[in-house]
């Protein structure tokens, strides 16, 4: 293996010293506690290298040497006149949005439109409104033991959404979050914090939209925690779209309950360097877990899609499709984990990852891993990768289309399988079109080469 | 079927759970216990070894002494006391037997228990035995008629002297000895193994097949084995493993290099049944082997076969370089584990070269309180144009409280590279079982049946006489696991 940089967490901790008398919910005594332990196991883990098993295709050493000032420290600019959205102009939806890890409220929309029962609020603000019950879900869901990125977030976090939807609450509009990379001349950090609980049979759709404007480097580090109640559904969908200085890394950790559903896609096309990880409990019998996604790489992006599902109890199910198309010298990682527990019977685990390499320098590292310790299990995966095949490609040409025409059709037919996992169609076409326009920019670069 | 009633009488037919448990009283010539460099010179002097194959194993050893115990396998044994063994033990004798009926009857009495045919069973199959009792291989026949052919077959220390040009040259090409930590102790302190190489456009006679035994207390096996098939040969090499019952925990740390060359093929088969360990899992040996193969000029193929029922703990991944144009690496695997074995097996498939293919079957079973992994890597290199890998992992799972993992790595570096990867995990469906009982097939026999159907397609790759005896240890691992 070759050498190992060890990326310096020195600046990180300093800053931590440097403003945790000033981080949002100081002086509480228990997140103070909270975030000093997390310091302390940031400090004894260190940042993640390849010896440890889980980063072994993800270096960070592009990191080093590049000194990130926190977002909150850097200037903000007056104003932004249009936030991208991922929703048609008009559809009716509920949004929130943060620049540079700070949710702006003149982006997001107003709390009266909200239903009763539904809370979405500035985390900055409901540490100061509601501790007590901040201090039952902020850490509760995601465990840092492992975790050296959760725990920084948690030493570092400034800012971020909560969600709270009681008791079979059905909201009416999906939430769009659009977190836009900071406005900013130099480079930043930012580490935001998103919890969204959905209580006993409550229901909600999640677009998350990730997406920058400038371009000095940011060293994202978002963390994401989310706990289903008993027949609670929640689809969470998420788009990270970022420019390409920015280095985004997000874990997501996701707690479900008895009954409960959970319909994520993940499409990852943005960022030089990025990581969307998924750990997943089933801690309750009948929950269902789904974790499709696509990722769609060129010129020298390193994407990282890696999810763990730990079915603790019996008759889960969980399913994955991921699948990925790489251009030029991109390189693709997924790693997912299906782990049974001892008597979690009747567990239904299946995964597929399916990768097309579209340049001669592409490349896919994947690991399905299974770990099963049940005996009466339906556990399968599956990975393929490849070239398009000449055959479909010879078919289509020989009804006439171009070959970069030809080409287009068979990645995007390829990639739309996995959007057609998603249980609400009328998401579908939001994530075609972004799968189609980054075909687009593709069959654009050929036909200038071909010219 | 009758094919099938044979099975069901075979499994029938041993009864016993496990029937080579015994030992040989030997008078035995020792080393010391433990290991430093005078061992190391020990066993070179013992073996007349020239000085540059001491000097190899001393810089192995150096070496090993600076390498951590490798930690990233699913295995958990507590840590080997490497002063507590012997390195060297060889059965006393004066000097070479000039043909069987020198040798020890005892020695004879415990290979006809095995089942080997060393003396009248000579013929069947047309079977040559290499047969390393400890250290020291003790009869080696059919070597006339292999001679005729230009074959040589012979212990890896004969081959040291006598043909020192050909180890020199392929000796540590493919596992270097700095490999891994256990690799790295074979190359200090190994004491024998088999030599075996093929001349240019030789269709080897027979089958070659050694029988490795470990039978002195605390005697760790450091076999070294290592295979050359030279342009457009081919050989079919048997490698079968027994162990008398004991209750102190045995070492195994064996290397098995094979080189095949421009249109060579090389067939390795293993069946390893050594003591598991008993139900509580006390005792058994911990089997470290490195094995690999080198398809090193093009059109090449070398195929690995093996039945791993036995070992407290196998740590074993035999592995193909492909790197001749157009050359084949295969790897099909029954693992069976039991009571409280643990196994970490898989295979790597390392595409260098063009039009390179694999193929990878994996068939595990877990039952009792037993962990199983399979640890595969799969990598298409940049230069591996049209490369194919296809690879297939079944485990199934026999009671509750057993575990099987599956962790496949696939590298892709290469836009036609194509690569498949398939796994499922299930358990022996009610169904099948009930089919079968209710046909008046015992519960036990049923699984027996169900498992040898699961591992089918690998036990088709087997030797006809390794798959008899194959599909017999399917049975007996199994004993004791159902109801």
């Amino acid at each position: 293996m070759a050498q190992q940089e060890i990326l310096s967490t020195e600046p990180y901790l300093a800053r931590f010293n440097a403003a945790k008398a000033r981080l949002p919910g100081a002086g509480q005594s228990w997140l103070d506690e909270l975030r000093e332990t997390a310091a302390a196991r940031f400090r004894d883990l260190g940042f993640p290298t390849q010896r440890h098993e889980i980063w072994k295709y993800t270096p960070l050493k592009a990191l080093q040497g590049i000194g990130f000032t926190p977002a909150g420290e850097v200037a903000r600019p007056a104003s932004l006149d249009h936030v991208p959205s991922l929703l048609p102009a008009k559809a009716p939806r509920y949004r929130a949005t943060l620049v540079g890890g700070v949710v702006r409220p003149e982006l997001s929309s107003p709390d009266e439109e909200l239903p009763a029962g539904a809370t979405i609020e500035r985390l900055a603000a409901a540490l100061e409104r509601d501790p007590a019950g901040l201090a039952e879900l902020l850490g509760r869901v995601a465990d840092d033991r492992d975790q050296p990125l959760l725990a920084l977030n948690t030493a570092l976090f400034e800012d971020g959404v909560v969600i709270r939807l009681g008791r079979n609450l059905v909201l009416d509009r999906p939430l769009e979050l659009t977190l836009v990379g900071p406005l900013a001349e130099v480079p930043t950090q930012v580490h935001p914090r998103i919890l969204i609980v959905l209580e006993e049979g409550a229901q909600a759709t999640v677009l998350e939209h990730h997406l920058g404007f400038g371009t000095e480097p940011v060293f994202h580090n978002g963390v994401s925690e989310i706990a289903l109640g008993p027949n609670a559904r929640l689809t969470h969908i998420k788009v990270q779209a970022a420019p390409l200085e920015t280095f985004h890394f997000a874990t997501t950790h996701l707690r479900q309950e008895r009954d409960s559903a959970y319909d994520g896609f993940t499409l990852n096309r943005g960022a030089g360097l990025s990581r969307l990880e998924t750990r997943v409990k089933l801690v309750g019998e009948g929950a269902d877990c789904r974790l499709n996604g696509a990722y769609l790489l060129r010129g020298r992006q390193h994407g990282d899609i890696t999810t763990v599902v730990d079915h603790q109890v019996p008759h889960c199910t969980s399913r994955e499709v991921v699948k990925g198309a790489i251009d030029d010298r991109g390189r693709g990682v997924f790693q997912g984990l299906i782990k049974v527990a001892p008597h979690a019977q009747k567990t239904d685990g299946r995964m597929l990852n399916k990768t097309l390499l579209l340049s001669e320098k592409a490349e896919i590292d994947t690991k399905p891993e299974l770990e099963i310790f049940a005996d009466d299990v339906q556990c399968a995966h599956g990975a393929t990768a490849g070239a398009i095949d000449d055959m479909a490609l010879f078919y289509l040409r020989s009804r006439g289309l171009d070959e970069a025409a030809a080409r287009a059709l068979l990645v995007e037919s390829f990639l739309a399988e996995t959007v057609e996992e998603l249980g609400d169609e009328s998401l579908r076409p939001l994530l075609l079109e972004r799968i189609r326009d980054w075909l687009q920019v593709r069959r654009e670069s050929l036909e200038e080469v071909a010219a | 079927m009758a094919a099938s009633v044979e099975t069901i009488e075979q499994v029938k037919s041993l009864g016993e759970r496990y029937k080579y448990g015994w030992s040989t009283d030997l008078e035995m010539e020792t080393a010391p216990k433990g290991l430093n460099e005078d061992i190391i010179r020990f066993i070179s002097a013992k073996k007349d070894e020239p000085e540059w194959m001491l000097e190899w194993r001393l810089k192995a050893f150096r070496h090993w002494l600076t390498m951590p115990e490798p930690g990233w396998a699913k295995v958990g044994f507590p840590p080997i006391d490497y002063q507590d063994v012997y390195y060297y033990a060889a059965p006393k004798q004066t000097e070479k037997p000039k043909s069987l009926d020198e040798v020890d009857p005892k020695l004879l009495e415990t290979y006809e228990k095995l089942g080997i045919p060393l003396k009248e069973q000579e013929m069947l199959a047309g079977v040559a035995v290499d047969a390393v009792f400890d250290s020291v291989s003790v009869a080696t026949t059919f070597k006339k008629k292999l001679e005729e052919v230009g074959v040589i077959f012979c212990s890896i220390s004969e081959a040291v002297q006598n043909h020192p040009e050909l180890v020199r040259k392929y000796l540590g090409s493919v596992v270097p000895y700095a490999d891994n930590k256990h690799a790295c102790l074979n190359a200090a302190v190994f004491t024998d193994g088999s030599f075996v190489y093929i001349p240019e456009g030789v269709r080897c006679p027979m089958e070659l097949s050694t029988y490795f035994r470990i039978n002195a207390e605390n005697t760790g096996q450091f076999e070294r084995t290592l295979i050359i098939a030279d342009k457009g040969s081919y050989v079919s090499y048997l490698e079968g493993c027994t162990a008398p019952q004991r209750d102190e925990n045995q070492l195994h740390a064996a290397v098995v290099e094979l080189v095949a060359l421009e249109d060579a093929e090389i067939k390795y088969s293993t069946v390893q049944n050594w003591f598991p360990g008993d139900e509580e899992g006390k005792g058994g040996i911990y089997n470290f082997v490195t094995k690999r193969g080198l398809c090193e000029g093009a059109r090449s193929k070398i195929s690995w076969t093996q039945v791993e029922t036995g070992s407290a703990i196998t740590w074993k991944y035999p592995s193909c370089i492909l790197k001749g144009d157009n050359s084949v690496g295969e790897f099909y695997s029954i693992a069976i584990t039991n009571n409280l074995q643990q196994a970490d097996t898989g295979t790597k498939m390392i595409h260098l070269g063009k039009n390179t293919s694999s193929r990878i079957i994996s068939k595990g079973i877990s039952a009792g309180r037993s962990n199983q992994t399979y640890r595969g890597l799969v990598r298409m290199g940049g230069k591996a144009e049209n490369a194919r890998n296809y690879t297939q992992c079944d485990s199934l799972l026999i009671g509750e409280r057993c575990g099987a993992h599956t962790v496949p790595y696939i590298e892709s570096k290469n836009r036609s590279a194509k690569v498949e990867h398939e796994a499922t995990t299930s358990r022996i469906s009610e169904d099948q079982l009930f089919y079968c009982t209710q046909r008046g097939i015992g519960e036990e026999e049923a699984v027996a049946l169900v498992v040898n159907g699961f591992c089918r397609e690998v036990l088709q790759q087997l030797p006809m006489e390794f798959a008899v005896e194959a599909q017999k240890l399917v049975g007996i691992s199994l004993e004791g696991s159902v109801g």
